[in-house]
């Protein structure tokens, strides 16, 4: 019987060639077409052509311990033409609410801190982690890709993309060139994205390791603020690599490099100065002339090179099962590198599937990274240092989700899925001294990421 | 520095180029020679046009992932463009 099904799969070999690759192209493609928020935007040809395909899911994401909460509906439509083209567009909308930390060290006495606006000040107890909870943004990001044949061998593809928060508007645009080699069983793409991200803060832009200034003692706001906006471009090039390796396995491999240059601090980002003077407040916050902790607001280098090597592997085993993995090294010259490691399993049930899923993510910290500043590299208000930050984005720190995915694929071919992850980030670092010993300076951050999603 | 000294640098600098150049070539044809012998014949890629069998099955779910990761991390890109696109970091 199998014998028989080979034959007749043979005499139409050709249709099936064009109409598999057809479904498999705008995967194979979209390595080269992922900007973040169209990220990985090229969708899949999973209808007939000369047809809508769409797919609406909202996402829920919520931090532990009040911090950040996000809602993101998302909706896709593709469509998919005679030729082989396919055309995108996908609008996103985001909600965020919640506190953010602000850098500072926690403290054994409550302290003051003036909101990025300087409108109003706001308190954080003894002991806790100092978080800004003035946090609040919508952003919408819209964007469209199109993909198509040139020849038998050869494809392109470009996409558009445009988001905006209250503060932050960018676009960007992208595009890339295929060429299938060895019967398209291999496939090298190369792809070129250019962004370019205009910020435009409450408050303005502070300077560089400026000492944030205390509004209730009179310190001059404005005398702080270098400019009311500054923005940055990006340019990311791509090559990759990929291989269908036999009937049930395909294996991708990428290389990426990203360029950013321009304003790359975070304004809303301060770093506590901590007295290294031996006796009693040794460990403690510095005080001014008026008795206020000093704060000085993070500086970051003006230009970020990094470079990515991207592995993945899908196999599908003869149950039907289907295993992805993959792995990503990172590096730039901040000095941070990173191993993200990638794991799923679709466990096939009939019409529905399950997908227990495991990410495992570990840093190195960025050069200029410092969990705080000293007395001593404060120098009186002449810091020692030039760039120093302590976003914990940036430090020592490991990430691990587990997660599980369910979907069930209706009668007329529709489908329904949703997700539960758990997300667990801890960081490390230098403990501190004196009196600093004694308060968390790395608290985990814990997230629970639910999705669901129907397609149609 | 002298002349010799000069030559023998740049022959160095040169001869270490040229192994550069070399390594690469004889690697990508290796991969390249490696990646002819790999693959399945036309009416072979029933499994592999099985929709999650692409390997950007669920972009929708993969465009959301790298903004929470954006957000909360140092790493971006590596499937696609890293970019920018969100004053989350």
């Amino acid at each position: 019987m199998q014998l028989i099904k080979r034959k007749s799969s043979k005499s139409t070999a050709s249709k099936l060639t064009n109409r598999s690759f057809k479904k498999i192209a705008p995967a194979l493609a979209a390595a080269s077409c992922s900007l973040l928020g169209a990220a990985s935007n090229t969708a899949l040809a999973r209808g007939e052509a000369g047809t809508w395909d769409f797919e609406a899911a909202s996402l829920f994401y919520t931090e532990t311990d009040d911090r950040v909460s996000a809602v993101e509906p998302v909706f896709s439509a593709t469509r998919n033409f005679e030729d082989g083209e396919v055309l995108n567009l996908k609008a996103a909308y985001d909600v965020l609410t919640g506190a953010s930390p602000n850098g500072a060290t926690p403290s054994a006495t409550p302290q003051t801190f003036t909101t990025p606006s300087g409108n109003s000040t706001y308190i954080t107890d003894a002991g806790d982690a100092p978080i800004d909870d003035t946090f609040k943004d919508t952003r919408v990001a819209l964007s469209a890709s199109w993909l198509a044949p040139i020849n038998r061998d050869w494809e392109y593809n470009a996409a558009f993309y445009g988001s905006k928060e209250y503060d932050y508007l960018s676009i960007g645009t992208s595009g890339g060139i295929k060429r299938y080699l060895n019967n398209k069983n291999t496939a090298l793409n190369v792809g070129l994205s250019f962004s370019f991200d205009t910020i435009e803060p409450e408050g303005d832009i502070p300077s560089g390791l400026a000492e944030m200034p205390h509004i209730g003692a009179g310190d001059d706001f404005s005398s702080t603020r270098i400019d009311t906006s500054d923005d940055k471009t990006i340019i990311d090039a791509l090559f990759g690599v990929t291989q269908v390796i036999n009937r049930n396995t395909i294996m991708q491999f990428n290389y990426s490099v990203s360029m950013s240059d321009g304003y790359l601090n975070d304004p809303f980002k301060i770093l506590s100065v901590i007295d290294d003077t031996a006796g009693a407040n040794f460990g403690g916050n510095l005080q001014d002339a008026n008795g206020n902790n000093i704060y000085l607001y993070e500086a970051r280098p003006d230009s970020r090179i990094k470079h990515s090597l991207y592995w993945q592997t899908k196999y599908a085993l003869a149950n039907g099962d289907v295993i992805d993995g993959s792995y990503r090294f990172m590096l730039d010259d901040w000095g941070i590198n990173s191993h993200t490691f990638d794991f799923r399993y679709r466990w096939q049930l009939g019409s529905s599937y399950l997908e227990p899923h495991l990410r495992y993510y570990m840093q190195s910290e960025a050069d200029f990274y410092q969990r705080y500043i000293t007395e001593t590299e404060y120098n009186a208000g002449s810091p020692t240092l030039t760039e120093a930050t302590s976003d914990y984005r940036l430090g020592d720190l490991d990430g691990m989700t587990v997660g599980l995915k369910y979907g069930h694929k209706l009668d007329n071919d529709h489908e329904f899925n949703m997700r539960v992850e758990y997300y667990l980030q801890s960081n490390s670092g230098d403990n501190g001294i004196g009196l600093l010993k004694d308060q968390n300076l790395y608290p985990d951050t814990k997230a629970i990421i639910f999705q669901v999603g129907y397609s149609f | 520095m002298n002349r010799k000294v000069k030559q023998c640098i740049n022959l160095k600098v040169l001869s270490s180029k040229s192994l550069r150049t070399a390594t690469v070539l004889l690697l990508g044809s290796l991969v390249l020679s490696a990646c002819s012998d790999l693959g399945v014949k036309p009416w072979e890629r029933d499994v592999l046009a099985r929709p999650e069998m692409q390997l950007n099955h669920d972009p929708i779910e993969a465009g959301l992932d790298d903004h929470i990761y954006f957000s909360k991390e140092a790493s971006s890109g590596g499937r696609g463009f890293g970019g920018g696109g969100c004053g989350c970091n």
